[in-house]
């Protein structure tokens, strides 16, 4: 049984993972490329759950939804990058995250004034309902493993995207030098729309599809925003592979610490003092992970430019 | 003739406005209408409203600030209303860790608070006071009704909290009355929203039930990923972990939950067979009990306000502990620590023309006041 309950918790643990590199690649690809820091990635995970419950609520299909998240969010993405962020790419950091904050508070604000203050509801398609059984005895979410199925195609699809093809070579030239691939005729306002088009179509398929396992509402992207920052941080900034490991770092770390640590403090002291005291050290341990790391390598595990 | 007639009903009818209505009463509600948790604060306001427009009574007048579940915006917001807008009494708090931080600076000011949810037990003992009123209950109560239920039903318990005050609080008044084992005793940090790892304990931990105490988000994504999850162990919870404000977004893996409150939709009385219908015609939907506390709290204030000056507060207080007044709970009295003592029931999420609701199953206490009371001498 307990060998059971530790590759259970071992999946979770890259099931979260999985989420994360979600957030964490669109995040870490806009930093990359544009050298901007968007605070208001959460919001696109927002817009991606709400247009997902919304659709799956009219039509009936979360299918549909999950292809309405990708199209909502890439068109907000696009949006706010045409209004708002191409203003701030010759802008310090500061700027850039004022003006990214102010956007948290807007469309958390029109979410409201659209949706209401009650969370949505949003359910998981029936062809992944329910649980399978594993090797060893253990029984597993459907859901949950289809997560992880779609973060690795998703992983596996970057790769390519950025390797192999045309938009990822300018995409990879963009990075290491902007004036010298627009003076070699790439249209590089087109390419930066494009690149977060697509970091904010990640995140809204990252809500969608974590909308159906917990609550569709307002001001759910931020506390995902803070882990997606730290993972970033432990991977390198600006790197996607950094993102991948950092993200199925951080997802062990934390959920294997969740639940070792207050049973190795039950040997020691009583169990509702382990219970507070291990879930509080818990909590904390993806941020001490994160100070070793920087302690070691201050520019996280790989950092993107030299 | 005429005019002594006429003389006669001008002093009857002013007589009588005198005695409806002593003074004009200015009350400031700052409840939690942004962010994640605004939904509760929507139902405290639009509770407390519906008992103030029911009476038709035009001396009252209602502020209402948003406080954003920030205890420091809670605090000007409050300091605000009694010094420039001068209200006379205050209400609406959701948050525990906000109340806190209003309620002894208002009444070292002299104002009186009435509480409509939070009801932290540091203000139910010993440092009570004579101008804080809870119209809701004490925040162990729920708790403590869910140990008693545990102790009849099953013989060993997994309980989960999340690690803040209120999350100890539940744990420590299900404990109270709970006597039997316990598998596991596990914390979650505040604003969680992935269970994977603690449903994976619960399942191992071979308990016969698990209590779980998760408001708001953090109740819904627990759910929807335990139902998702195989596993059989049924869950148990304070009422707030199926209220009618999250049961819509939990869908039904909600169905049969058992839980414990001190009011349902279905709570057979003449006050609560008014308030629903009346609550829905006004806004379109259920009511929680968030809202029925907030009704509960304009109606104690409405009937106090009846007899007494709100100048005078200590004729106005006296009048408020007698809570006279007809609440959709049925029986309801203030304790000496001006805290409720009312009927605690057993109750279970069903379906009910499509929508998920609360129905009442049995009552786990009767006339249940709380365990501070008797540490409060003032």
């Amino acid at each position: 049984m307990t060998f059971a309950l530790l590759i259970e918790q071992l999946l979770n643990g890259v099931q979260l993972g999985v989420m994360l590199f979600l957030m964490a690649a669109g995040l870490t690809l806009i930093f990359g490329v544009m050298g901007l820091i968007n605070l208001a990635h959460g919001s696109l995970y927002m817009v991606g759950a709400f247009a997902c419950a919304s659709v799956a609520a009219l039509t009936g299909s979360f299918w549909l939804g999950l292809v309405a998240s990708l199209a909502a969010a890439a068109a907000a993405g696009a949006l706010i990058e045409i209004t708002v962020i191409r203003r701030l790419y010759q802008r310090d950091h500061l700027d850039q995250v004022l003006a990214t904050f102010a956007l948290i508070l807007i469309f958390s604000e029109g979410t409201r004034w659209l949706f209401g203050s009650f969370p949505l509801y949003l359910d998981i398609p029936p062809l992944l309902q329910g649980a399978v059984g594993l090797p060893g005895g253990a029984q597993y979410p459907v859901y949950r493993l289809a997560i992880i199925l779609a973060g690795a195609l998703v992983a596996f699809g970057l790769y390519a995207l950025i390797s192999k093809t045309r938009l990822g070579m300018r995409i990879r030239a963009g990075e290491s030098d902007r004036e010298m691939i627009a003076a070699l005729g790439v249209d590089i306002r087109t390419l930066y729309t494009l690149v977060f088009a697509l970091g904010a179509a990640l995140a809204g398929l990252a809500g969608a599809m974590v909308g159906a396992l917990q609550s569709v509402q307002v001001g759910m992207g931020e506390p995902v925003l803070i882990l997606a920052f730290v993972v970033i941080v432990i991977g390198g900034i600006g790197s996607i592979k950094g993102a991948l490991v950092g993200a199925l770092l951080v997802g062990s770390v934390d959920t294997l610490g969740r639940f070792l640590l207050p049973q190795a403090l039950a040997l020691m002291v009583p169990p509702d003092q382990a219970g507070l005291i291990g879930g509080a050290l818990a909590s904390m341990l993806i941020y001490i992970l994160m100070a070793i790391i920087l302690a070691v390598k201050p520019r996280g595990l790989f950092p993107a430019q030299a | 003739m005429k005019t002594f007639l006429k003389a006669a009903t001008l002093t009857l009818t002013l007589g009588a406005s005198s005695l409806a209505m002593a003074e004009p009463v200015k009350i400031g509600l700052i409840t939690t209408l942004s962010g994640g948790g605004a939904g509760l604060g929507v139902d405290t306001r639009d509770g407390f409203m519906l008992a103030i427009k029911q009476s038709g009574n035009k001396d009252i007048t209602v502020i209402t600030e948003d406080d954003a579940q920030k205890p420091e915006l809670a605090v000007q917001i409050a300091d605000k209303m009694i010094q420039s807008d001068k209200v006379d009494i205050l209400t609406g708090i959701v948050w525990s860790n906000l109340l806190m931080a209003v309620v002894p600076g208002a009444v070292a000011q002299g104002k009186i608070y009435v509480s409509t949810n939070a009801a932290p037990a540091a203000l139910a003992g010993e440092k009570c006071d004579p101008l804080y009123f809870n119209a809701a209950y004490q925040n162990d109560n729920l708790h403590e009704a869910m140990g008693e239920y545990a102790n009849k039903v099953y013989k060993k318990m997994f309980i989960m909290a999340p690690n803040y005050p209120a999350g100890k609080d539940s744990l420590t008044g299900f404990k109270r009355y709970y006597k039997g084992e316990l598998a596991n005793e596990v914390y979650t940090k505040v604003g969680q929203t992935d269970y994977a790892a603690e449903i994976a304990q619960i399942r191992a931990s071979g308990a016969d039930a698990a209590f779980v105490f998760l408001p708001g988000g953090m109740g819904i994504a627990f759910m929807k990923q335990y139902a998702q999850s195989g596993v059989k162990i049924p869950v148990i919870g304070p009422g707030f972990s199926f209220s009618q404000d999250v049961l819509p977004a939990i869908g039904d893996a909600a169905l049969g939950a058992k839980a414990s409150g001190q009011w349902a939709k279905d709570l057979d009385n003449a006050a609560n067979k008014k308030f629903v219908p009346a609550f829905q015609a006004e806004y379109g939907r259920l009511p929680s009990i968030y809202a029925v506390q907030a009704y509960d709290a304009a109606q104690l204030i409405l009937a106090a306000a009846s007899k007494a000056s709100v100048k005078d507060v200590k004729a106005f207080t006296t009048e408020l502990s007698k809570a006279d007044i007809q609440s959709p709970r049925g029986k309801f009295k203030f304790n000496t620590n001006r805290h409720p003592i009312q009927d605690i029931y057993l109750t279970e999420v069903v379906k009910d023309n499509g929508t998920l609701t609360n129905k009442i199953v049995e009552k786990i206490f009767t006339d249940h006041g709380d365990a501070y009371a008797k540490d409060c001498k003032k």
